[in-house]
């Protein structure tokens, strides 16, 4: 059963990917679908049997998988609690998003390719999630960073879909050197890659001073260091989140499937799934807390002027991944697989809920554009509303459980960097609030903005090309909203379920009090570490904060944007230096620009011109080349065409001859 | 003073080397340069010839006879090119016939 969970997307993949061309594309589809939605089902009952019910095992597939000098590797499905929730939380999703491209993609001539795509995503994060060691992982690692790749860059004749792919690539390959250091420390260290061996020998080199980087340092600091690197490239955490916004390139099923429900949690649970090696490394914990923090702050401080639909969300995303990390950093690895696992339901049913209002607009995705859906698009508004709802933390959503866990936490923590991170959170909380109910308000409530000139709008359309790839909608039709179809419906219905109540029903599983039958030791603790109770016990005030903040948020927004509407460009005009700084992200693709990618092309044009053109082209073979045609052309001169020069040149030879003949023939 | 067979070779180097120098300083007309040849032609019959008498052979006598054959086929091949050459080409001028030229 675990290995068809497994394998099932790949086949799904190597069907639609090799033969779709000759099924056509709604086999491709429901082929794929097909294999997704059982695989789903599959994992749900994994769930029950593995996180419910009895203890964790491991499946093999194939022993002596790499085997080169100490190293061997065998290939295995680990499938314990923490596995089995991220099985859950992939296979349910990936299906749903399949099922709601369906309506989604139904104009894109290339749906085959896209599908497959899709599954081979959905395999390679099920590698991630199932592997039984660091090498295993690291392979899914890198199949996820593919399709990502190839998925952002869908829509390939595109050029900012292209440089956003590429971007997200090299962004992920930073990210990516860290944690294969990582993995060599770690085997340096423990003598293995499997976690079981791993684990087992951790405390026994727990303080050990190796030498890196020219220095002596804590070994299993130094590996946590670098083994979150790679986290924060594949989570986009500040310094490395850049690649996730531009994502949004991609398709919108995309966007809820990759960078929102699944790829971007994988470094969430590589932490948690390292987390014996981790509670080893304090100071790395605090790292990632502080990192975490600054993450959730920052980017909801840019999620609060973005004007496009999915880069709002975007930001929100990336937020919600530095409560993960917050959550992780002090020590709750629970409570940042529980956000990890609601955050899940409802971001994808933001994002889903969003490609619906962008399908409704005619792939309109800027929300000054929109506005008034409301009554146009009732069930769709319903939708992003409890999303909404459950992103903010409305008390008995999903997100209330999870979030006020983390700042709970947070505020308990004894870890350097917790109360920083809980003054992070907690403000981020409001952000959070602000820009979510921005939205809904910008894009369901006030005047409709978009039907006013409708004639313009078209030519609008036009000119973001860039924005609204498939705008192969006529343009010449009303534009009047509409509804999207059943199949694209269906996912946000049972999304919008599991926005609502994942929380309410898996509370007592994840955090509360059968967190030991649940967990079953795949998350590890070290013996001082009880952030479980302590988050339980903090005062009222802390308990509240969310629900404040998040009141807040709302009020502010619906002041803002529903009873005094304008009121956001005065302040945005009393404000042109905050706002700027904002509107640009905090400047961090301008600084990143300047500081790499810059002196990056002048390196490589300087190799490109003056290494290659210039020496190795020079002195090679166009050097050799000009050499010969010089020559010729001296040579070519002697060649005048007057036969008195040949005759001349003949009565020379002769003469040599004769000379020569004589002079030797004397000899 | 006797005429012997130096003298005849003397004289025989001396229109060589005027029918030489007669190719290769002429630039004028390619009719002098056939003139040229002709003498070369002549200096190496009387070579011949002169070492047919010295020697009491005759066989350089025959020779030099065939050589005047050659010679005076090969004027008239020479002429005959000259001729369709100016024709075609308008100019027998040696300045003008350089289409070998690289």
């Amino acid at each position: 059963m675990y290995v068809a969970i497994v394998f099932l997307p790949l086949l799904g993949f190597l069907i639609a990917g090799l033969f779709g061309r000759q099924l056509g594309a709604r086999p491709s589809e429901i082929v794929t679908t097909g294999l997704l939605m059982i695989s789903a089902l599959l994992s749900w009952i994994a769930f029950s049997q593995v996180a419910l019910g009895s203890a964790p095992m491991s499946v093999p597939v194939i022993s002596d998988w790499i085997v080169s000098g100490a190293v061997k590797i065998d290939w295995a499905l680990r499938v314990d609690s923490l596995t089995a929730v991220m099985l859950v939380v992939v296979t349910t999703v990936s299906a749903l998003v399949h099922l709601y491209s369906i309506g989604y993609m139904h104009e894109d001539p290339a749906r085959q390719r896209f599908f497959a795509y899709l599954s081979l995503f959905t395999f390679a994060m099920l590698m991630l999630v199932t592997a039984d060691n660091l090498v295993q992982m690291f392979f899914g690692w890198e199949g996820v960073g593919l399709a990502s790749y190839l998925l952002i860059g869908f829509w390939y004749e595109k050029p900012s879909a292209n440089a956003a792919a590429i971007k997200a690539f090299v962004v992920n390959r930073v990210g990516d050197f860290g944690f294969s250091l990582g993995i060599f420390l770690v085997f340096a260290l423990t003598n293995s890659v499997a976690f079981d061996a791993v684990f087992a020998a951790a405390p026994g080199v727990a303080g050990k001073q190796i030498h890196v980087f020219g220095m002596n340092v804590d070994g299993w600091t130094i590996t946590c260091l670098l083994l979150f690197m790679g986290a924060m490239g594949k989570s986009a955490q500040f310094l490395l989140h850049t690649w996730l916004p531009d994502a949004m390139e991609g398709p919108t099923p995309v966007s809820a499937l990759i960078h929102a429900a699944t790829m971007v949690t994988a470094g969430v649970f590589m932490v948690a799934r390292l987390s014996p090696l981790f509670e080893l490394a304090p100071v790395a914990l605090s790292v990632v807390t502080v990192v975490g923090a600054i993450t959730a702050l920052f980017a909801a401080t840019v999620g609060l002027v973005q004007n496009d639909i999915k880069r709002v969300i975007a930001y929100s995303t990336c937020s919600q991944l530095g409560y993960m990390f917050v959550a992780i950093g002090v020590g709750g690895y629970a409570m940042g697989i529980f956000h990890l696992f609601t955050h899940a339901f409802f971001k994808a049913l933001l994002f889903l809920g969003a490609g619906s209002v962008i399908h409704a607009m005619h792939h309109e995705q800027d929300m000054r554009n929109m506005g008034g859906l409301a009554k146009h698009i009732p069930a769709t508004f319903w939708m992003m509303t409890i999303g909404t709802f459950a992103l903010t933390g409305f008390p008995l959503t999903a997100g209330f459980f999870s979030k006020d866990a983390i700042i709970e936490a947070a505020y308990a923590a004894q870890r350097p960097g917790a109360v920083f991170a809980f003054l992070c959170v907690v403000v981020a909380a409001g952000l959070t609030s602000f820009y979510s109910w921005r939205l809904v308000f910008m894009t369901f409530f006030g005047e409709a903005r978009w039907g006013k000139n409708a004639h313009a709008h078209g030519h609008d359309d036009h000119a973001h090309a860039a924005h609204g790839h498939d705008d192969h909608h006529g343009h010449g039709h009303a534009h009047t909203p509409h509804e999207s179809p059943a199949v694209m419906m269906i996912p946000l219905v049972v999304l919008s379920v599991g926005a609502l109540f994942a929380g309410l029903a898996f509370k007592e599983f994840f955090i509360g009090a059968n967190y030991g039958e649940f967990w079953k030791k795949s998350l590890f603790l070290a013996p001082g570490n009880n952030i479980l109770d302590a988050a339980h016990h903090v005062p009222g005030w802390v308990a509240m904060a969310p629900f404040v903040m998040m009141s807040l948020g709302f009020l502010v927004s619906a002041y803002v944007y529903v009873l005094r509407p304008g009121t956001a460009d005065r302040w945005a005009k009393a404000n042109p230096l905050l706002y700027k700084f904002l509107l640009n992200k905090w400047y961090v693709d301008e600084l990143y620009d300047f500081l790499f990618v810059r002196p990056a092309f002048w390196l490589g044009r300087l190799f490109w011109k003056g290494g290659d053109g210039r020496i190795i082209d020079g002195m090679g073979p166009d050097g050799i080349a000009a050499r010969v045609v010089d020559v010729t052309n001296r040579v070519v001169r002697v060649q005048s065409g007057y036969v008195y020069h040949y005759a001349f040149a003949m009565l020379i030879g002769v003469a040599a001859f004769i000379t020569w003949y004589l002079v030797g023939g004397v000899r | 003073m006797v005429i012997g067979l130096t003298q005849y070779l003397v004289v025989a180097a001396v229109l060589f080397t005027i029918g030489v120098l007669g190719i290769i300083l002429n630039r004028k007309n390619i009719i002098i340069i056939l003139m040229s040849v002709e003498l070369i032609l002549l200096s190496v019959n009387i070579n011949l010839v002169a070492f047919s008498t010295f020697l009491q052979d005759l066989t350089g006598q025959v020779f030099a006879l065939f050589i005047l054959t050659v010679a005076a086929a090969e004027a008239a091949i020479g002429l005959a090119i000259l001729v369709t050459y100016y024709r075609n080409r308008g100019s027998i001028a040696v300045e003008d016939v350089n289409m070998m030229k690289g």
